[in-house]
């Protein structure tokens, strides 16, 4: 199949960018990210620089196969990261446009790589789990209801690659701090600290620049693990709560 | 104190404002809306005269009244404040964007929430302002009350002959409708209020209201233009 591709091209952060079409011949097979490859091995050849990307483990669960994708952050199939993305979804003679996350908290490094480290700090204001060590404890010995389980899990399957903020007309990270957080408040284990750390991890979100929430639903509709934004309620219910119920 | 400070400058506390003014601006319109009904009672407008002489002497209804203006300027502060950060944080556009199935109004509060307090701008000028601070109204006698009253039901009937005024009021009820249609389940999502009984029922109810509540304030402009001219 012949496609026609708009990519982003940006030296670097200083640099203003901007689109440059490529001519590509892929396989119907192929995934996103090796039809990239394609497009990067005939750049070579011809001595020119491939386009940056970001992509690590190609099978859907390391979150950083970043790129929007004909205006959807890892393009038009839902609960489906950029890797997991095959070229049988697009046509021949398709002309696709290729660009990275925009939010002012995640600036653009090179091409279609951006530095998501504001991510990383919110994780570290989140702080620690209180485990007490010693032996093992008995697998049965903490009792969790099975639908607690399922949607703590559900938050846990966070990749955290972004898409909620690259998503959000508001630039917010709200999905990504509300997963993380839900999916410890939920458990007994990660109970014990669950209001410092929601209270930690917003005003860090605040601080990184992220936008407000306004409940649009854009992050949950493009997230590639189809995260809810019920999440985000119970953030608010934490935080609320770790404000006005906390010491 | 500084923990209140910095929670009402944190994302969620800003977003527990919007919420919390928004829901009583929402129970608002349904008294409003009451109220304004009694302009379709066909008794030359004695109802409703006397109706607006008790909103506009009780001192508990001023006291009120005056805490609703409040909300609807710290409604829309705030609503600009979020509109203006959230635009500086999400920075440069995409050059192709395909939403997926989120709604049109969701995306545009801000737009929807200025149009509004334009409407509300033309609105209070119309009634609000010629009632309290001109005497531009006639006053006539109820009978039953000791003192004359002025007649906002004739001032209603006027604006309402005008067709461009009309126009402007069914606009402005649209807007507000597209506005409430995002608001009013919104408001319950950032309150936390979420459960999987429920929400669909406030969702429900949400849309309900931002199509039935609008639509009784436009019965009274139309009322008035085609019935009663």
């Amino acid at each position: 199949m012949k496609l026609k591709l708009k990519v982003w091209r940006q030296q670097n952060n200083k640099d203003k960018g901007g689109f440059q079409t490529y001519d590509v011949v892929a396989e119907e097979h192929m995934s996103f990210l090796e039809m990239m490859d394609v497009l990067n091995e005939s750049l070579i050849e011809k001595q020119e620089t491939p386009v940056a990307f970001e992509h690590d483990c190609r099978e859907g669960i390391c979150g950083s196969c970043n790129m929007v994708i004909n205006g959807r952050p890892h393009g038009p199939n839902s609960g489906t990261t950029t890797c997991q993305l095959h070229m049988r979804f697009f046509k021949d003679g398709d002309t696709i446009v290729v660009e990275p996350w925009r939010s002012r908290a995640f600036p653009v490094i090179k091409d279609l790589v951006v530095n998501r480290s504001s991510f990383d700090r919110i994780i570290q204001a989140g702080g620690y789990v209180s485990v007490n060590t010693g032996q093992a404890p008995d697998g049965n010995s903490i009792p969790i209801e099975k639908d607690i389980a399922g949607e703590a899990m559900d938050a846990a399957t966070c990749i955290g690659c972004g898409a909620c903020v690259a998503a959000c007309p508001n630039g917010s990270a709200m999905l990504f701090t509300a997963a993380k957080v839900s999916h410890l408040a939920l458990m007994p284990q990660g109970k014990v600290e669950s209001s410092r750390r929601a209270k930690n991890m917003v005003a860090t979100m605040d601080k990184e620049g992220f936008g407000m929430c306004s409940n649009i639903g854009a992050c949950e509709a493009d997230c590639p693990k189809e995260i809810s934004i019920d999440n985000i309620a119970r953030l608010n219910r934490e935080y609320v709560g770790s404000v006005f119920g906390g010491a | 104190m500084k923990w209140l400070i910095n929670f009402f400058t944190s994302s969620i506390g800003r977003k527990l404002i919007m919420s919390l003014t928004g829901l009583f601006l929402i129970l608002f319109l349904v008294i409003h809306l009451l109220g304004n009904l009694q302009l379709l009672v066909d008794d030359g407008g004695v109802t409703f005269n006397a109706y607006a002489y008790m909103m506009t002497h009780n001192p508990l209804i001023k006291v009120v009244a005056y805490g609703n203006y409040f909300f609807i300027l710290l409604h829309a502060f705030m609503g600009f404040l979020l509109w203006s950060k959230n635009k500086a944080a999400k920075g440069s556009k995409y050059a192709v964007r395909s939403d997926a199935k989120v709604s049109w109004a969701s995306k545009n509060m801000a737009l929807l929430g200025t149009l509004i307090l334009a409407f509300i701008f033309i609105h209070m000028g119309d009634f609000w302002f010629k009632m309290k601070f001109t005497d531009q109204l006639a006053m006539v006698s109820i009978e039953g009350m000791d003192v004359q009253v002025k007649d906002l039901y004739t001032q209603v009937a006027t604006t309402f002959s005008n067709p461009l005024l009309v126009v402007a009021y069914l606009i402005g009820l649209a807007t507000l409708s597209f506005h409430l249609w995002h608001g009013f389940q919104s408001a319950f999502q950032t309150l936390g209020l979420n459960h999987p009984k429920y929400t669909p029922i406030i969702g429900g109810l949400g849309k309900a209201y931002a199509i039935l509540v609008p639509l009784g304030f436009a019965i009274i402009p139309l009322y008035y233009f085609f019935v009663m001219k």
